[in-house]
């Protein structure tokens, strides 16, 4: 469009809106004095395309498949398949969870996706004294192969991909994976899915790391070397926004914390001697989606065209597979309420919408009752029929990037994208994510924003159905999915026949083994897979790298 | 001069990693005159009474999402009745469910927040029971 017709829209929505502020809105006024979306991006009351004046279609937008990939990956996106819809799940046994699993499959899952208890993604047997209560918990108890051969018995791994919610001990659980597969008579190289392995997050966000950093990035680059001779179709990494968000941070401090995670990554995988084309395409990403509809949709499509161009300009990355960002996507569990429960399956489908609207690959849609307990069976069905909805039912699908051109979707995108890269070049002047992260500096903002946000709901600024506004008197009771505590007595029983019957001297010679390499700088992939291979337990091979590395300790920043 | 004010530990006891909650409440108690401490992460009940006796605090707020929590909350009154400080105020709060609750409260937590609750709930319960401000 000329400069002089932009300007003409441009004083004529000056115009129409003066006039409204002077004449209509003294009798008729508008609901707030200021709207805004999550990130504290003012939304105007109208979009017109001055608004997108600078908007180079072929530089800014270009086309699906292609370079900076703000219109999606793929060039035919859902017109050639669906996302993988690939709910997270896992509790109690390997046997239950392994049932589950079943169950989703058979009600057209398409991949699965492995929640552990938190003993097993901090690296301790159900038999740790701090695994006490917590077995089987928020997740399956694995300790050794001998429970990850009975969580995929019956699934065959050459057809069906798998994610596990793993970090810390990412190897050790990627090791018994490729067991397993061996066991099939799968190849490792036959073997897709992924593994969270995002440790920089887990500092930042959610918890669960045990290592300092920079052994922590060891094993992390590490596994990259090592997949990409041996897992050439994994997921190395799944770096993850969705719990930075889950923690309370802005839809752009997501992008901006996630992103400046996987330039960290990206980083120290160069400073390991990998060719970053070599690695690049196996980084996947991990976003949540929130409930503003609108900023998250253009959050999708930001977050794909500024690490296309981080991937390009400043790595240098030549293959085109190095500057995709390919993304799961998660459904605010933080958006969940215990109040009026079922209510959820409706923010839940908004909330999968904006994903499919942005582009993801794959999605977990959560369910009705995760505010309350881990979801029932029927409550997973729901969940999972959710998005079955949306791609067979609702038509979204048969355009790829429909919002685009939007004159409000694309002012947001581009919004997003500057914001986010000013915060990413803020934790460059502090030195990097890994610094940034150890002076607190996104921990601090993101308890900013989670108490900020928690404020606007009790001053009723911010309205959530059913529990500031339009609230029940009375609860109606429901049923909800508990652990049966025998799951850990069990659980412990089988760990302890388990090491009457391996063959110990070669546990023994392998830990010893282990230990040598941690302290050295080899490969630990091929020696935990040994390990993993003679029924090492996870608690024993955390235990010697624990021993060798030390364990981070997280300053209360509060 | 009013009263002293009101001597808080926010805690998360377990394996947890979920302390958005924690340290909302830790926020909002602070800005509304209490002096709070907060454990981080991963603290085991022994760790969290040690705290408690060696901050001089007068109530004592558990945070848990793991579902450990009928383990591990019980398990920290039991080592405040072993140490003769039954006196110290336990509220807990995160994802527990209803039915949880009684357990709970028999084991002596005094009261428990679900999601929703609004912090100014929990602040004016602690203001009641603990006395200060």
């Amino acid at each position: 469009m000329s400069k002089e017709k932009l300007d003409k829209i441009a004083q004529s929505k000056k115009e129409w809106n003066e006039k409204l502020e002077s004449k209509v809105l003294s009798r008729f006024p508008e609901r707030k004095s200021q709207f805004k979306t999550h990130s504290e991006i003012p939304v105007q009351r109208l979009y017109t395309p001055d608004d997108v004046a600078g908007l180079d279609y072929g530089t800014d937008l270009g086309l699906p498949g292609e370079y900076p990939f703000t219109r999606g990956v793929q060039p035919t996106m859902y017109r050639g398949r669906f996302w993988t819809m690939r709910q997270y799940a896992g509790f109690g046994t390997a046997e239950e969870t392994n049932t589950r699993f079943k169950y989703l499959l058979e009600q057209g899952q398409t991949g699965l996706s492995c929640a552990f208890d938190l003993p097993t993604q901090i690296g301790y047997d159900s038999d740790h004294a701090l695994a006490q209560g917590e077995v089987g918990k928020v997740g399956v108890a694995i300790d050794s192969l001998e429970d990850m051969e009975t969580l995929l018995n019956g699934i065959p791994l050459d057809k069906v991909s798998t994610s596990m919610t793993i970090n810390a001990p990412a190897a050790v659980l990627l090791s018994m994976y490729i067991a397993v597969g061996e066991k099939q008579g799968v190849p490792s190289a036959k073997l897709s899915g992924t593994i969270q392995n995002d440790i920089l997050k887990e500092y930042m966000a959610r918890g669960t790391y045990i290592f300092p950093p920079a052994p922590s990035m060891r094993l992390i680059t590490d596994i990259f070397g090592f997949c990409a001779q041996n897992v050439p179709d994994w997921n190395t990494i799944s770096i993850s926004g969705y719990h930075i968000r889950e923690a309370g941070s802005t839809a752009v401090q997501e992008v901006a914390f996630t992103l400046a995670d996987g330039i960290a990554y990206v980083d120290a995988a160069i400073k390991a001697g990998l060719n970053v084309d070599d690695f690049a395409p196996r980084l996947s990403f991990f976003f949540n989606a929130h409930s503003n509809f609108f900023e998250e949709v253009a959050k999708f499509r930001a977050a794909r065209r500024l690490w296309a161009k981080i991937m390009k300009e400043r790595f240098g990355a030549k293959n085109p597979k190095s500057w995709m960002l390919r993304f799961h996507t998660q459904t605010a569990g933080c958006t969940l309420t215990a109040q009026q429960p079922d209510v959820n399956i409706m923010r839940v489908a908004y909330q999968a919408m904006s994903a499919v609207l942005g582009g993801t690959q794959s999605l977990h849609t959560n369910s009705r009752d995760e505010a309350l307990a881990l979801p029932t069976e029927a409550s997973a069905l729901i969940a999972l029929r959710t998005q079955q909805v949306i791609a067979y039912e609702t038509d979204v699908v048969d355009t790829v990037d429909p919002l685009a051109g939007s004159y409000y979707i694309e002012s947001l995108t581009n919004e997003i994208e500057t914001k986010a890269l000013e915060y990413i070049n803020k934790i460059e002047e502090l030195g990097g994510a890994v610094r940034a992260i150890e002076r607190g500096y996104q921990q601090k903002e993101i308890q900013e924003s989670a108490f900020k946000y928690q404020m606007e709901i009790e001053s009723n600024e911010r309205i959530v159905v059913g529990v500031n506004l339009f609230t029940l008197k009375e609860e109606p009771g429901r049923e909800i999915l508990r652990v049966d505590p025998s799951v850990e007595i069990n659980q412990r029983k089988k760990l302890a026949a388990l090491k009457e019957k391996r063959d110990n001297l070669r546990v023994n010679q392998v830990l010893a083994t282990l230990k040598t390499t941690a302290q050295g700088t080899g490969n630990l992939v091929p020696v935990i897979l040994e390990a993993v291979k003679g029924y090492a337990t996870l608690g024993e091979i955390c235990g010697v790298l624990r021993e060798v590395f030390g364990e981070h300790q997280q300053e209360s920043l509060f | 001069m009013g009263q002293k004010p009101i001597r808080v530990l926010i805690a998360k006891p377990g394996l947890d990693g979920h302390d958005r909650g924690a340290k909302v409440i830790a926020q909002a108690l602070r800005n509304a005159g209490m002096e709070v401490v907060y454990t981080g992460l991963r603290q085991t009940p022994e760790q969290i009474v040690e705290t408690a006796i060696q901050e001089d605090v007068q109530v004592i707020g558990l945070s848990c999402l793991s579902g450990a929590h009928n383990h591990l909350f019980p398990r920290v009154m039991e080592l405040l009745k072993n140490q003769n400080i039954e006196d110290i105020l336990v509220v807990g709060g995160g994802v527990i469910p209803d039915e949880d609750i009684p357990f709970l409260k028999d084991a002596g937590v005094a009261e428990i927040f679900t999601p929703g609750t609004p912090t100014t709930a929990t602040i004016d319960f602690i203001r009641s029971r603990a006395g200060g401000v």
